[in-house]
């Protein structure tokens, strides 16, 4: 079975966003990058299905410039064995993305492809959705387990109520949710060797594909600020405020 | 041209999410169509047609249609969708699942979670964790959007529109439903309740939230947690508050024993009161309480829990 991940540079997750003075989005110069910790879940995921003898092949995919080979790099430390990068533009669409994937899927034409739930940046979760509808396969979004069976995957997702399980055909798409694995970190050893691994570059003139604008970023803008309120020095002063001051209980 | 709304529901209820996304969709136009896709679920359309602004109920009941599996129902929402200007549907885990289907079979772009209307076709959306807002506007020609329900208010109900049945059955065979455990409470849901009460990593073990339950139960509200806290085992995944988990806006959230990480502030600080109760005065989560109260939990809470 050959594995497709896909990996998404984005903002660290510890690190803090400042919306640029003009409005006209965030701003990321010297703010520290990372893999999407959904993606890297998916990465993770995917070693394990090969370290289990199930996967012979886990293949890492990012579509973004230059610097998202970085990510790519970091999934090839944790254990993916090759990588691609697709070379576009900053900030791309789902929809963009997934027909950019779309096609890297049908030239590679993995059993199962394993992408994040969502990205921390855009929160979009839209992407695995939408890479299901354009290659007609099946969905286990949100999957918080993964079990491989003869011909199937099941999978079980964490959804509103709880959680349900579902049967997918192969080839499959799962999305995951952070609960599917806690990803190990890269050895010193094997962050060199990903180096040596071989990362090929294409475009979406080279795949095929022809891009699409679908809405247009018109501000950003810091949300209304919450500020601190007061400290209570005991449950009775707190029930007393609760009760007649902010009149919720 | 009318706007498709999804209705959210079991097959036994609708569920609330439908009736803000309904408000949401008021303001973006006028005729407002709610489809009911599911199998054995005509008790939700009589509901769905008493949701006031709805002119048309459309009841797809099939049992291809039972669990909501994105395959079929996607397909069937994007066929009738073709005769729409807008689909929306809540930001839930199944609208969350469904939708940006539809738009890739629709070849159009999905606006998630939106938080405001500008006007039909601009809205606002938090980005990075709620760090920051934005305004986007579609391009395409029928747009697609998820509704974040706290940001809207319920529509009301006391409408009678007509319930028109839809006879599409599709079947993709590409998934199947195996099994399913939902969690059964007497509490309100998570994500309507007006008071609720939430746990972290502080709480210690999965027994220890009976305090919390305790609280919950006295001031009717619901049970949250932290990612921590789900991770460790002590609740079950569905009541996790955050950027990946729920968005809660109650009249009172009171955090216990969460030190108030941006990705759990994102899924709470809109509530109208916060209380945080923390033994470690430098917690974050104080920088958005209300009202804060440096303690031990273990002898906070059991206090208010008697007091109340
Ligand atoms: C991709 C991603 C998505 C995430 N999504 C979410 C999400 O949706 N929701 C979410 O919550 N988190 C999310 N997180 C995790 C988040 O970053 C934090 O790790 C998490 O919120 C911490 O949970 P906590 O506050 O319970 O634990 P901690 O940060 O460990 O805090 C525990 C707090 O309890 C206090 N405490 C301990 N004992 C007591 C006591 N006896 N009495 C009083 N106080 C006590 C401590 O002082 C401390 O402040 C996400 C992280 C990532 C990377």
């Amino acid at each position: 079975m050959k594995i497709l991940v896909a990996v998404k540079r984005v903002i660290d997750y510890n690190a803090k966003v400042r919306v640029k003075a003009d409005n006209s989005n965030v701003d990321l110069s010297n703010t520290k990058m990372a893999i999407n910790p959904f993606c890297e879940i998916a990465v993770e995921e995917a070693i394990r299905l090969k370290e289990a003898g199930s996967a012979q092949e886990v293949v890492a995919v990012s579509v973004g410039p230059k610097a998202c080979q970085e990510q790519i790099r970091a999934a090839l430390a944790l254990g993916a064995d090759r990588g691609i990068q697709v070379e576009t533009d900053d900030n791309l669409e789902s929809l963009n993305v997934a027909k950019l994937l779309a096609q890297v899927v049908r030239d590679e034409q993995p059993d199962l492809i394993i992408m994040g739930k969502q990205a921390i940046d855009s929160d979009n979760n839209q992407t695995g959705q939408m890479l299901s509808a354009l290659l007609n396969m099946p969905q286990g979004t949100f999957a918080s387990e993964i079990n491989l069976q003869e011909g199937e995957v099941q999978v079980i997702r964490e959804i509103d109520g709880g959680l349900q399980t579902l049967g997918l055909t192969l080839p499959a798409i799962i999305t995951t949710d952070l609960r599917l694995n806690e990803p190990r970190y890269a050895s010193l050893p094997n962050i060199m060797k990903a180096k040596r691994k071989p990362l090929a570059v294409v475009t979406p003139e080279t795949l095929g594909v022809e891009l699409k604008q679908h809405s247009k970023l018109l501000k950003v803008t810091p949300p209304a600020e919450r500020s601190a309120g007061i400290l209570v020095s005991s449950v009775d002063e707190l029930i007393e405020k609760l009760k007649n001051q902010a009149k919720v209980i | 041209m009318a706007i498709l709304i999804i209705a959210e529901h079991d097959n036994c209820t609708l569920k609330g999410a439908t009736l803000n996304t309904v408000t949401a969709a008021a303001q973006m136009g006028q005729d407002l169509h709610l489809l009911v896709a599911g199998s054995n679920c005509q008790n939700v359309a009589d509901e769905a047609a008493s949701v006031e602004g709805i002119s048309k109920v459309l009841l797809a009941d099939n049992s291809v249609y039972a669990h909501h599996l994105a395959e079929n129902t996607a397909q069937l929402i994007s066929q009738l969708g073709t005769a729409y200007s807008h689909i929306l549907a809540p930001a839930t885990s199944n609208g969350k699942n469904i939708l940006p289907r539809v738009a890739a079979l629709l070849d159009v772009g999905q606006i998630s979670d939106i938080t405001a209307v500008e006007s039909a076709d601009t809205f606002q959306r938090p980005i990075y964790a709620g760090n920051a807002i934005a305004t986007l506007q579609s391009l395409d020609n029928i747009k697609v959007i998820t509704v974040r329900g706290t940001a809207f208010e319920a529509a009301s109900t006391g409408n009678d529109a007509p319930i028109e049945n839809v006879d599409l059955q599709i079947e993709s065979n590409l998934s199947s439903f195996v099994s399913e455990e939902i969690a059964q409470s007497d509490r309100p849901e998570l994500t309507a309740a007006k008071v609720v009460i939430s746990g972290g990593r502080g709480m210690g073990n999965s027994e220890n939230f009976t305090l919390l339950e305790q609280v919950a139960d006295k001031l009717g509200g619901a049970v949250g947690a932290s990612r921590a806290a789900v991770d460790a085992g002590f609740v079950p995944n569905d009541i996790q508050v955050g950027q990946t988990g729920k968005i809660v806006a109650p009249d009172l959230y009171i955090a216990v024993g969460i030190s108030g990480a941006i990705q759990h502030l994102a899924g709470m600080k809109d509530s109208k009161i916060i209380v945080a109760i923390n033994k470690d005065e430098e917690a974050p989560i104080f920088s958005v309480a209300d009202y804060g109260l440096v303690a031990d939990l273990f002898e906070a809470v059991p206090e208010l829990e008697q007091k109340l």
